[in-house]
């Protein structure tokens, strides 16, 4: 069962990692002058566009959603469009976020967008695929006691690991090395990824080594 | 309680940080050594011993006229008529331009680069002696002494000039009895645009023209009051150069034949009109040299220097006018200036060859003189510069007339120009060399105060640590230490004595420091050994590990120009990210929610009955809003941030500015009506609390000072603004009126606020106590908890609502006092169910301790605010309310944590808040907006109350110290207010905080901070931990500056990043850490006054 699990959460993980290198590898084919420094917003756009689309694919291929109890046509839209209600607003959340710790507020508001939605393609979609358009759970989930599957846990990590890399990447901004990627919102995003593939890494491979200690309650 | 030892321990912790900023900063600041002794006429200075007597000889001019224009930029000076739409600044000096192009043999105009520090003093002091100030001079700006060192003034009247001074009078203090006319006037009120330059134009041209003086110093102030007034961006800049440029032509009109003149700024300013640094916009300033007679001999060629260093105006105007080279100089004379060959005659002077081999020779004696004296300059580069020297003397005796008497053929143009060049080199190395010698550092020093500083933070952090332990005993922590300090220094003292035959302080008090800080350390281990389990430790360091992170990160910026350019919003990324962290945490806990309700429920008694679900959601709702408010508060602090010369695109808040500046008078009103709600909402929201609490009831000093001189104070710093702000001209009959309330206002301003401090120091007790009659046939409590009482007659006076009077009363806190007493007394506590005595309620004491403490802070902050420009006030409420948020979001985590179960179940402040509590301290800094660089000092703050400037030095440095580390004073005093806060917004009903047993016993009843009274031992130890937190979090920031400016000593940004920062970061730890002192020390006596309170009562309660 444990094995199993992992294995799966591993296999997925490696699909969402490489979908995260094809987004950067194969737009620099067509695309001519396509780089990550350059081209950052383009880049930005297409590794967003990866993710989700990966992780939509995986999670609804793999059947980790919670079941929903109805099936009708017109509650599965109201899902949907309470998931799309609630990317939008967690899009928000993110901006006014990295505003208030001190992003220019008119200036270049286009690329904090556009960190907030990669943000929120890195966390706030995560939390849709696994726990569904439920806030009071995507809440429940990030403590201590709160995880309930294997899937639980790498989405706590995986979701740490991403906005701890988002916030190391605002680190190299104020240095005056005048480097490419010191460019608002390079790092930050570049941060955000990075902690994001460590996180796809690290969550199967801390579960695995700590399946002796990881107990959940059953739903 | 414990108070004397708490406060003697933590006296001796803060001498011994003391004592190792001392050490460092001592061996990181240098002095140089000053010679001296003075040149005279009769020095040898040619070789081969021919004597020449220039003194005697006929010199190039009879009499110069020395125009100073302070702060008079290079951009000033300069004309370009492609610009059609100039700045106010700019083309304004057009006479300048017009003579450089119409009488080029007459007149240059050349950029005169300054040595940093770029103030007043130093440069005066610089451009007379030829020499380079040292760094450690900055400061004395407010205390200039006379000159000892020799220099040109005083070489002139050796010789025999006749010197007449007009204008600033920091020359009359420099150089006293050293002009037979001297006309100054009063520079340090930088307000005053116009008396200084008034004073000098009425004398200036009939001094001119009459013959009585041969050097005459006119030092114009104008251009340098508009600069810090308003900027030079400002009509006022252009008014003040149009006038200075009629000024030149007047008095170029006037000129004779036999007269230099030479005018010149002694420093440039920034874009704000500041200097005091070594940015180029500050050091480059103009000089311009005309005379009627041909100066140069042609049209500016290739070969004239692009930049005129500072120091070379004093050789070139001894030799000009005749006198010998101050001794000190090092700085070498204007080539162009002097014939390139000897010219029949001697009126024509010296030529280039004779003027650079006195200049050359002179400074060689110098530099022979110095490094016997100080042997700080390195051995090898001395010895090339002497090996040089003798090259150069071999080869100008070769080449020299006196060799080969005839018409000297020998020399021809080339080897001639070769041997300038030869002694221009030489001279510029000398130059180098002393630069390079006088910022070298004493590494001994430097490294004896980095280890005491480290040490001290360790023994800080371990002493907090302990301090559950102090509580108990730790009676001969301090004793032994300072024992062993004093027979250490003793015994240093007598070793140096017998070895060397002199005793250096420094090197007594070093080994003493260190030997008892290693001493107490071992004390202090020993005694953790003790007490504390290792448990607690291991769980404490898990605890510990976020706020340790985020300040290790502040101490790491530290150690990065670019993160020291970019603290303020580095301190505030770093506050917002920990802030962020608690709700975060205490969520992964699961205290942040209610626990969910469990179908299959543990059974109870095994654990204890969970929290009402609404409580915990109440106080989560409090904790998230304190938190809004915290990013919100530090979001909106940046807006009033300054701007250092490093950050290119920045522009300063527009609230720095003070009224009087401000041109558009809408905008004006705005920023007026602004401060004047910031200053409103601050006296009401202390008041309301004071209030809300029951604080206001009683009739002592304190209730006073809340009463009465905290409104009044507001009201007077309302008008006073009012004063200030209105612009000058604006009511001509009324001029007098505005002068005299400017000096009034403030200072009935200080009196009131000093009177109040008294008041509340003398009498902290806020307690109003109320007996009510017996209430037949009821308890005490069953009186507490009933009906509201009968309306009290001061209610009418107060406001107090009946709702807040039942919550904050607190009359079983004297029963229970009463009954803890008796018992401890031995008697028979029988009466104890059965009460038919007066119940007693006393208003305002659950909040006893706290209430005095926030009353000062919020004079203090009323006193702060007097000294900083106007639209601080916004920034000050800010500050109060991130104050309120950061306690608020600590005792809602603590009551969380409390409601969940989980409590230390002492009252000890965990590490979060108190690094949040020093991190908005810093970031409060620059909110109020500070920079930790010498040019962003607000002075004005020196003029509060004192418009005509200062006698002393001590009132004006106090007050500009107080203004620039109001936010480090005010977050110190506020310091103790963390231990009491959870106290004061303590959960009722819950299982309570700290009291344990006491605390559920009583059930509904609020005891807040009459728990510590409780438990003095707890609260002593409570407090002591609080402090050594706090200290050791601010001192391991100050030994991360120290080490910043120990290890990049030789970064390109030491002396512009570096070291002012870590100038600032000391001296805000000393004022933070005396303002800590004042603050714990409030705390100590109001528990004196407390305990005294009780004491009186059962005493008249016994009598009764
Ligand atoms: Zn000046
Ligand atoms: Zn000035």
């Amino acid at each position: 069962m444990w094995d199993h699990e992992i294995k799966a959460m591993a296999s997925s993980h490696a699909i969402i990692a490489s979908s995260v290198f094809m987004a950067t590898v194969l737009p620099a084919v067509f695309i001519q002058g396509f780089s990550v420094y350059g081209t950052h917003l383009l880049w930005l756009y297409s590794v967003t566009g990866a993710v989700s689309v990966v992780n939509i694919a995986v999670f609804w291929l793999l059947g980790i959603s919670q079941p929903t109890k109805k099936n009708t046509l017109g509650y599965k839209l109201s899902r949907l469009v309470r998931s799309c209600m609630y990317l939008l607003l967690s899009c928000l959340f993110y901006h006014t976020v990295v505003v208030l710790y001190g992003a220019p507020l008119i200036e270049s508001a286009l690329e904090t967008f556009s960190l907030a939605v990669l943000l929120t393609s890195l966390t706030t979609l995560r939390c849709l695929c696994v726990l569904g358009p439920n806030v009071q759970a995507w809440i429940r989930v990030f403590s201590r006691h709160g995880a309930m599957s294997v899937w639980d846990t790498s989405l706590q990590i995986t979701v740490a690991c991403s906005l701890i890399g988002a916030w190391l990447g605002a680190f190299p901004i104020p240095l005056d090395w005048d480097r490419p990627w010191q460019v608002w919102p390079v790092s930050c995003s570049l941060g955000s990824v990075v902690g994001y593939l460590t996180g796809l890494v690290v969550a199967p491979a801390w579960i695995h080594f700590h399946r002796k200690q990881l107990t959940y309650k059953s739903k | 309680m414990k108070r004397l030892p708490i406060l003697c321990l933590l006296l001796w912790l803060c001498a011994l940080f003391y004592v190792g900023i001392y050490l460092f900063v001592s061996g990181f600041l240098l002095v140089r050594l000053e010679v001296n002794r003075t040149s005279a006429c009769d020095d040898v200075l040619q070789p081969g011993g021919r004597q020449r007597d220039f003194c005697g000889a006929k010199p190039r001019f009879k009499r110069t006229l020395l125009l100073i224009v302070d702060a008079l930029k290079i951009d000033f000076a300069r004309y370009d008529p492609a610009n059609k739409t100039p700045r106010p600044y700019e083309n304004k000096l057009p006479v300048l331009e017009e003579t450089t192009s119409l009488r080029p043999t007459h007149s240059r105009l050349y950029p005169f680069r300054a040595d940093p520090p770029t103030t007043t003093m130093q440069r005066i002091k610089g451009f007379t002696t030829g020499s380079l100030p040292t760094f450690i001079d900055v400061g004395n700006n407010f205390a200039s002494s006379a000159i000892l060192e020799d220099n040109i003034i005083h070489q002139f009247g050796q010789i025999g000039k006749r010197l007449v001074f007009m204008g600033d009078d920091t020359w009359e203090s420099l150089f006293p009895k050293k002009f037979q006319r001297s006309l100054p006037f009063p520079s340090f009120n930088v307000k005053d645009l116009h008396t200084v330059d008034n004073g000098i134009l009425q004398h200036l041209y009939s001094t001119m023209v009459g013959d009585d003086w041969d050097v005459l110093v006119a030092h114009f102030l104008g251009v340098d009051h508009c600069g810090h007034r308003f900027g030079p961006d400002h009509p006022a800049m252009g008014q003040k150069l149009t006038q200075m440029d009629g000024v030149i032509r007047a008095v170029m009109e006037r000129l004779q034949n036999d007269t230099l003149l030479v005018v010149m700024g002694d420093h440039g300013m920034t874009d704000t009109g500041d200097h005091g640094g070594d940015s180029q916009k500050e050091t480059d300033a103009a000089l311009f040299l005309y005379s009627p007679t041909p100066l140069f001999p042609g049209p500016p060629s290739q070969s004239e220097p692009e930049v005129v260093p500072q120091t070379d105006l004093v050789p070139t105007l001894a030799l000009l006018l005749g006198a010998p080279i101050p001794y000190s100089n090092v700085g070498q004379v204007l080539l162009p200036l002097f014939p390139e060959a000897q010219v029949q005659g001697a009126a024509a002077g010296l030529s280039q060859l004779e003027a650079l081999w006195v200049n050359v020779k002179q400074v060689n004696r110098f530099l022979e003189t110095y490094s016997s004296m100080a042997r700080d300059i390195p051995p090898e580069s001395l010895a090339a510069l002497q090996a040089h020297f003798s090259r150069l003397s071999s080869a100008y005796l070769a080449s020299s007339p006196a060799s080969s008497p005839a018409s000297s053929p020998a020399s021809s143009p080339a080897s001639r120009q070769e041997l300038v060049e030869s002694m221009q080199a030489y001279l510029t190395a000398v130059r180098e060399t002393c630069r390079a010698t006088w910022a070298r550092f004493n590494p001994h020093k430097m490294a004896a105060g980095l280890v005491i500083l480290a040490l001290a933070c360790l023994l800080c952090f371990m002493v907090s640590q302990a301090s559950g332990a102090l509580g108990a005993g730790g009676r001969g922590l301090l004793t032994v230490p300072v024992a062993t300090a004093a027979a250490v220094a003793v015994a240093a003292a007598a070793g140096q004595a017998y070895t060397r035959g002199s005793v250096e302080l420094t090197w007594c008090v070093a080994p003493a420091v260190l030997v008892s800080e290693l001493v107490m350390l071992r004390g202090v281990r020993r005694w953790v050994g003790a007490k504390v389990e290792a448990k607690h430790w291991s769980g404490s360091a898990h605890l510990l590990l976020p706020p340790l992170l985020v300040a290790g990160l502040r101490c790491a910026s530290l150690l990065s120009d670019s993160y020291v350019i970019a603290e303020g919003r580095v301190v505030t990324f770093l506050l917002l990210s920990l802030g962020l962290y608690v709700p975060v945490r205490l969520h992964w806990d699961g205290h942040l929610l209610p626990p969910p309700h469990d179908p299959q429920k543990p059974p109870a008694g095994l654990l204890p009955p969970p929290p009402p679900p609404a409580l915990v959601r109440r106080e989560s709702y409090v904790l998230l809003g304190c938190l809004g408010l915290l990013v919100g508060g530090a979001y909106l602090s940046l807006s009033f941030h300054a701007c250092r010369e490093e950050q290119g695109a920045c522009t300063p808040s527009p609230f720095l500015s003070p009224l009087a500046r401000m041109q558009d008078s809408r905008l004006k009103n705005l920023h007026y009506g602004l401060s004047l709600g910031a200053l409103a909402l601050w006296t009401h929201l202390l008041r309301r609390w004071l209030r809300h609490y029951g604080n206001l009831n009683a009739s002592g000093g304190a209730v006073m000072a809340a009463r009465w001189a905290l409104p009044l104070a507001a009201v007077g710093l309302g008008l006073n603004w009012a004063v200030s702000g209105t612009p000058e001209g604006s009511f001509r009959n009324l001029a007098e009126l505005i002068g005299a309330a400017q000096v009034a206002l403030p200072r009935a301003l200080y009196a009131l606020l000093g009177l109040a401090a008294a008041l509340l120091w003398a009498d902290p007790l806020t307690v109003f106590l109320k007996t009510r009659g017996p209430a037949p046939g009821r308890g005490s409590r069953a009186l507490a908890t009933a009906a509201p009482p009968p309306l009290p007659r001061y209610r009418a006076s107060t406001g107090i609502s009946p709702h807040a009077e039942l919550q904050h009363l607190i009359p079983q806190i004297y029963q229970r006092m009463r009954r803890s007493l008796e018992d401890s007394e031995q008697q028979l506590a029988a009466d104890r169910e059965v009460d038919t005595r007066p119940a007693v309620e006393a208003y305002g004491l659950g909040t006893v301790y706290s209430a005095p403490l926030l009353l000062l802070c919020g004079l203090l902050g009323l006193g702060l605010l007097l000294l900083h420009p106007e639209g601080m006030a916004v920034s000050f409420l800010l500050l109060l309310l991130e104050m309120a948020a950061l306690l608020h979001i600590h005792a809602s985590a603590i009551s969380l944590a409390g409601l969940q179960g989980v409590h230390s179940g002492d009252f000890s402040v965990p590490w979060t808040p108190l690094v949040l509590w020093a991190l908005a301290s810093s970031q409060f800094f620059h909110a109020t907006g500070h920079l930790p660089t010498f040019s962003s000092i607000q002075w004005g703050a020196a003029f509060v109350g004192f418009p005509g400037g200062h006698s002393g030095t001590l009132l004006p440095a106090t007050l500009v110290a107080l203004n620039t580390f109001s936010s480090h004073i005010l977050f110190a005093v506020a310091c103790p207010l963390l231990l009491f806060w959870p106290l004061v917004c303590e959960v009722r009903g819950g299982a309570g905080g700290g009291g344990g047993a006491a605390g559920q016993e009583e059930g509904e009843d609020a005891v807040m901070e009459m728990r510590l009274r409780e438990n003095p031992q707890q609260f002593s130890s409570a407090l002591l931990q609080l402090a050594t937190r706090y200290l050791t979090v601010l001192g391991v920031q100050v030994l991360a500056s120290v080490c910043a400016a120990a290890v990049l000593r030789r970064h390109l940004m030491v002396w512009k990043v570096f070291t002012p920062k870590l100038m600032f970061e000391t001296c805000g730890f000393l004022v933070s850490s005396v303002f800590l002192l004042v603050g714990v020390g409030l705390v100590l006596r109001t528990d004196l006054a407390v305990g005294r309170w009780f004491r009186r009562l059962l005493h008249a309660d016994a009598s009764r």
